[in-house]
């Protein structure tokens, strides 16, 4: 273990704690957009009060993800924002209308400004997890090609393809999945069945999108097919990844809402680090590596040693506001 | 346009955008922790309502500023990959530690709006005042970057990334006056802001005591940073004198090298002829200011090779801008200082107001012009003496789509929190007089 697979192994849980909390975020929209039936407006409310007190801190996960990056691998960093300078640029949009829209939403009282408002933030959160997805394919499917100083060599169109196409699709999937399946803690009554229902059909929209994306993946992404496949520690990562699986569904049927959340957690947290590991040692695939791309060796020690700091900071406070806000009594009133 | 102008109007833009929410993400939890404070000390009522409708300002300008800052960070690899690769491990610890420090501010911010009746009276408002803590922690980190821009160290230009020091980096020479400068004024621009917003309606409603608890609590931030701020300006410029003396030089349009050199008020630099016409000159007043010595020498542009010089008009100007509404701002606060002294009493004299009001904009003005001065007088390097900005940009075309794209963003969204801020904080109903919540 170098200092540059461990600053890799700590970008990658930050990659995990992204998905596991701020994509449930992001579901949370998709749901806001896909609100039906009667009880639409207690289902919106629902996922307003779920969000509202986590999803900035929620967000910081991926600042830190950049910082690391741009600190320990600055060659990757490089790579990375001049291959896909289109789609994060987009993301970036996504990004700032959907909080700036979820905030103002929450404090303009009045209803059709409150619905306007609503539509941004629904809508962006459906286009931001399709690009971030789309961004890991094109990072893990070898099409960005880069020189030795991460200056693009492929045109600015490379990140567009079928496996990228596929990986946003199933993020989408899976961070609604997450959201409906944590719903179902905070709801109560029918409004629980509501959510109970969307994260079964959402959990067989995340099995069917993965099939697809590992069935492109076998042409177009060959080191995440091996991974799928072939590696020493694939077979053990499917079975945690399908027990997990099915520990989430069984506590859905069940109406064992509190396993169900730990499982779609450990779930999705478990499909990061399969991507992760599948990778290793690329950061973008196929030019550049965590060797190739490190930044000196004292700097990556003295990162590390920031983390370990700031860690000591961070999960206390990370535990006091889980704790406040999705503990006993999860559903609060409204800011004010 | 260029793709290096596009790029450079993109990420000022951004930035110009960024740097007004966090100022406010800065300060303006300091206030609405104070008129907590003071409703849990006393039972003010006036305060509670006071602290919950600041509270709500902040909920919105705060998030504003973590999504914009988001597309700050981002771009500094869209934009700028060859500066990132060269800077990024020698100055990527301050921004790490800025990583913490914005986490603790986004997840203290959640427990202080929205656990008003969750958590105990001493974690609401401790958590706030972690909040404040950690958002002036936040300014201090990424402060210490640009100073490194600057005024590199830390590493050696011509050896190998064996001759990085990343501690050394962390702390360039001058840090601790950029980042003086720059904490006190989100204190002075948002304090005095906010003062200025609550003068407007005591000039119509003298007695109320929900918008005379806002001053008071405001100016009395605002005014005191305001005051702190010019020998915090003095500091920086002498220490700019020594370290950044082209800097000096284009800020004071100051172009010939010489003893007693004079200090220019006004004026307009002419880069082509080298001097600086119509200023208002005093005789030996920048060897005075720069070296507290009246012979010192003050080098001039004509000291530095010309593919060196920022433009000085423009930086000339931007300084004249700053110092010009600093001074009004610390007079201002000078005037709120003698006039409390004298009647032990808020300042609320018709003629005081109105100069409050008029004073509003100008914090957040001068912190514009001042963050202009220090980025325009690094010019033409991104990285000073190291890297050109030409040499930082990223090679990728049509960088103006993306800048005009962003400008049209930005524009719509300080539209929409004017608009959300004056109908949900300040024009929704008053308390009544009693000081009782509406």
């Amino acid at each position: 273990m170098t200092p540059a697979d461990l600053l890799g192994g700590a970008i990658l849980v930050a990659l995990v704690c992204y998905a596991v909390f701020a994509g449930a975020d992001f579901g949370g929209g998709i749901w806001d957009l896909l609100a039906s039936g009667r009880r639409k407006r207690e289902q919106r409310a629902l996922v307003e009060h779920a969000i509202g007190p986590i999803w900035e801190a929620n967000h910081v996960w991926l600042i830190l993800v950049i910082v690391v990056l741009f600190t320990g691998f600055p060659t990757a960093f490089a790579a990375v924002s001049t291959t896909l300078f289109v789609p994060l640029t987009l993301l970036l949009i996504g990004i700032v209308l959907r909080g700036a829209a979820f905030t103002f939403r929450a404090y303009s009282g009045r209803d059709p400004v409150q619905s306007r408002w609503g539509l941004v933030f629904s809508g962006s959160s459906v286009v931001a997890p399709l690009l971030l997805g789309a961004i890991v394919g094109a990072i893990a499917s070898g099409r960005l090609r880069v020189s030795a100083d991460g200056m693009p060599l492929s045109p600015p169109g490379a990140w567009l393809g079928a496996f990228p196409a596929a990986v946003g699709i199933f993020a989408c999937a899976l961070f609604a999945f997450l959201a409906a399946v944590y719903l179902t803690v905070e709801a109560q009554g029918e409004l629980q069945e509501d959510f109970r229902r969307r994260a079964l059909l959402a959990g067989v929209a995340v099995f069917l999108a993965a099939m697809a994306a590992a069935v492109v993946s076998w042409r177009e992404a060959p080191l995440v097919f091996a991974g799928l496949t072939a590696r020493g520690w694939s077979l053990p990562l499917h079975l945690g990844t399908a027990a997990a699986g099915g520990a989430s569904f069984a506590g859905l049927l069940t109406r064992r809402y509190r396993l169900a959340r730990l499982a779609a957690a450990a779930q999705a947290g478990l499909i990061v680090l399969g991507w992760g590991a599948s990778q290793y040692p690329y950061l973008v695939v196929p030019d550049v590596t965590i060797s190739s791309a490190s930044a000196p060796r004292q700097t990556q020690v003295l990162l590390l040693a920031a983390l370990g700091v700031g860690a000591l900071t961070l999960l206390p406070s990370l535990w006091l506001l889980f704790r406040v806000f999705k503990g006993r009594r999860p559903a609060g009133p409204a800011p004010g | 346009m260029t793709d290096l102008a596009a790029a450079r109007w993109l990420f000022g833009t951004s930035l110009a955008f960024h740097i007004v929410f966090a100022a406010v993400g800065v300060a303006m939890p300091l206030l609405m922790v104070m008129a907590e404070w003071r409703w849990r000390r006393t039972g003010s009522a006036v305060h509670l309502e006071l602290a919950r409708r600041w509270a709500r300002g902040t909920a919105i300008l705060f998030a504003v500023g973590a999504v914009s800052g988001t597309v700050i960070s981002f771009e500094l690899g869209l934009l700028w990959p060859r500066f990132m690769a060269l800077a990024g491990p020698i100055i990527g610890m301050p921004f790490s530690l800025e990583g913490f420090a914005f986490f603790a501010e986004a997840i203290f911010l959640g427990i202080y709006l929205y656990g008003w009746e969750r958590v105990s009276p001493r974690l609401h408002l401790a958590s706030g005042a972690l909040v404040a803590a950690s958002g002036a922690l936040s300014a201090f980190f990424v402060t210490l970057a640009n100073a490194w821009m600057n005024h590199p160290a830390g590493f050696d230009p011509a050896g190998g990334p064996e001759t990085v020091r990343p501690l050394v980096a962390m702390f360039p020479p001058g840090w601790s006056h950029q980042v003086i400068h720059v904490l006190i004024s989100c204190y002075a621009a948002t304090g005095l802001a906010v003062a200025g917003i609550h003068a407007w309606f005591l000039r119509r409603e003298p007695g109320h005591p929900f918008h005379r608890a806002a001053f008071g609590i405001a100016l009395a931030v605002g005014g005191a940073a305001a005051l702190l701020q010019p020998l915090s300006g003095d500091l920086s410029a002498r220490q700019i004198a020594v370290h950044q003396p082209v800097k000096l030089a284009a800020l004071e349009g100051h172009f010939e090298t010489m003893r007693r050199a004079p200090l220019r008020i006004g004026g307009w630099p002419d880069a082509e002829a080298r001097v600086t016409r119509w200023a208002l000159e005093i005789p030996a007043g920048l060897s005075l200011l720069a070296f507290h010595d009246p012979d010192a020498e003050v080098r001039g542009l004509d000291a530095f090779p010309r593919d060196r010089w920022p433009d000085p008009l423009r930086v000339h100007l931007a300084f004249q801008v700053m110092v010009g509404l600093g001074s009004a701002m610390a007079a201002l606060s000078l005037a709120a200082l003698l006039l409390w002294w004298r009647t032990r009493a808020l300042p609320i004299h018709r003629l005081f107001l109105g100069a409050a009001v008029a004073a509003g904009p100008s914090g957040f003005l001068a912190l514009e012009a001042g963050w202009l001065v220090t980025e325009w007088g690094r010019q033409p390097f991104a990285v000073w003496g190291v890297m050109r900005t030409s040499e930082a940009v990223t090679p990728l075309a049509h960088l103006s789509v993306p800048f005009w794209t962003f400008a049209a963003l930005y524009v719509f969204l300080a539209a929409m929190v004017a608009v959300l801020l004056w109908r949900q904080i300040l024009h929704a109903p008053p308390p009544g007089p009693d000081g009782g919540p509406p």
